[in-house]
């Protein structure tokens, strides 16, 4: 009961009450709007710390099941080490809290990035191939806005460069706008099937 | 020649890895300083903001983690810096965790550069957990979201944000991610406060946007490092008119490397292919 008809519930006034509220600009409502989002502030600060809590649980169980030990200490070692020279040493620009996120991960997250770039390489050298009538004009499309993504394109002619930006600006928005509508009325769609308790995925278990 | 051809689609994984990282590092290390070409999207942004009035105040949201570092932090400074020249305040704030080192680095690195106080001329909130409900409060009362800024330093003394409650008082936000984020920012600041939205996104995430530009949701878009490129171009000729010192010259760099990568990359598909129609006909025969 408690766990399934309550939230149920919540979910079904307050859905029912924001979507009614944003269409009346009465004082009331907005009031009610505006303690709304302070609510939903509050909220997503204590999310924060079950986060912390769970990801803290989540490796603790790990390491005593002795299952991928290595990661899981790092992780909690990593966690407990920055939080620690942060509440010691602050946050700002000269503290050690930021030295270690600029010489540490910056480096570590921008070099696992850059990998991509030897990999996109290796695949377009194998698997980009002209095989169908559809893949050969992906090739070309693929192809002209690589070109006129770069100096080089306006300067062999500045024509490459605006059948680039044509191809962006006029069918890939066509095929964006298509798409988009398709996921606005998905969103709207599954929106009403929580708001009304059709589709309880969401409640876990 | 075709047996070269068939040994040239056989070719290991790892010749082509040298071939671009070497592709990559000569440019970074002798530039070649291929001039930029300014795109509408970019133009837009930049004459916005420079005709916005001196005071004006804009928001500039890090909202990219240091994975997309080398083609989104360049946008910031750019931006940064023509904001901070022409006399227009910037606030910074983060909805992506991971990016709220790289914000304060930005701003600090800006400010000292320009000689710019903080507090007066420019602020620094950081992060604020759940996308949706920062950006509608930041409609209703920034000192309900942002008590305090980056530092601690509560917002109501901050001479800056004195006159700064909400959207009225902010002229322009932008955006800057390498996922679908600004999106948020169109749903919610822009329908619902009619704020003024812009974004800088990876380029591989710069279709997406398109269409929002085409309906005027987005006043202005920075795509991948070609539009850092075209920016910074564009605050660099600002600087030599006000007779300023020329400021770095990453993303310009940086889009050497970039160029190059591309035509190696175009030249393998051409060979890949040339390889694969020689291997078909060989079947045939």
């Amino acid at each position: 009961m408690l766990q399934r008809t309550i939230p149920l519930v919540i979910v079904f006034v307050m859905g029912i009450l924001t979507t009614l509220q944003f269409y009346i600009p009465h004082p009331i409502s907005q009031e009610f709007y505006r303690t709304t989002i302070d609510w939903m502030n509050g909220i997503s600060s204590m999310a924060i710390i079950l986060a912390i809590g769970s990801l803290i649980k989540h490796h603790w169980t790990k390491v005593s099941r002795g299952q991928n030990v290595v990661y899981s200490t790092t992780t909690l070692v990593s966690l407990a080490f920055m939080a620690l020279i942060g509440f010691i040493g602050g946050i700002g620009q000269h503290s050690l809290f930021q030295k270690l996120f600029e010489n540490v991960q910056i480096p570590l997250q921008a070099t696992m990035f850059s990998l991509l770039a030897f990999f996109m390489a290796s695949a377009a050298y194998r698997a980009f191939r002209a095989k169908t009538f559809e893949a050969t004009l992906l090739l070309l499309a693929a192809f002209i806005v690589m070109i006129g993504m770069i100096p080089l394109g306006y300067y062999i002619s500045p024509g490459i460069s605006q059948f680039s930006q044509w191809i962006l600006d006029v069918p890939n928005m066509a095929a964006k706008r298509g798409i988009m509508i398709g996921v606005g009325l998905g969103m709207i769609s599954t929106s009403l099937k929580i708001i009304l308790g059709i589709e309880r995925n969401w409640l876990g278990g | 020649m075709r047996d070269f051809l068939l040994k040239l689609g056989n070719i290991d994984r790892r010749v082509i890895y040298g071939i671009i990282a070497i592709g990559v590092i000569i440019p970074l290390l002798r530039p070649i300083g291929l001039p930029e070409n300014i795109t509408p999207p970019v133009k837009h942004l930049y004459d916005y903001i420079d005709s916005l009035p001196k005071g004006s105040v804009i928001i500039l949201s890090i909202d990219y983690d240091a994975t997309v570092l080398p083609e989104v932090h360049p946008m910031v400074l750019a931006v940064l810096r023509h904001a901070m020249v022409r006399g227009i305040k910037p606030i910074g704030l983060g909805l992506n965790p991971a990016g709220t080192g790289l914000g304060l680095d930005a701003f600090s690195k800006v400010g000292k550069e320009l000689g710019k106080k903080y507090g007066i001329d420019f602020v620094y909130l950081g992060f604020k957990p759940n996308v949706s409900a920062t950006i509608l409060g930041l409609g209703e009362d920034i000192r309900k979201v942002f008590p305090t800024d980056y530092f601690g330093t509560p917002i109501d003394s901050i001479p800056m944000l004195k006159n700064v409650r909400n959207y009225n008082d902010i002229a322009l936000t932008i955006s800057f991610s390498g996922s679908s984020l600004p999106e948020n920012w169109i749903m919610y600041a822009n329908a619902r406060y009619g704020e003024k939205i812009a974004c800088g996104v990876t380029a591989v995430m710069a279709a997406d946007f398109y269409p929002y530009l085409q309906t005027g949701q987005l006043i202005g878009m920075i795509a991948g490092l070609k539009g850092a490129a075209e920016y910074e171009t564009l605050v660099n000729r600002l600087f030599r008119r006000l007779g300023l010192k020329k400021p770095s010259v990453i993303a310009i760099r940086g889009m050497d490397a970039n160029s190059l990568a591309h035509v190696l990359i175009m030249i393998f598909i051409i060979l890949g292919n040339l390889a694969y129609f020689s291997s078909k006909r060989g079947r045939k025969e």
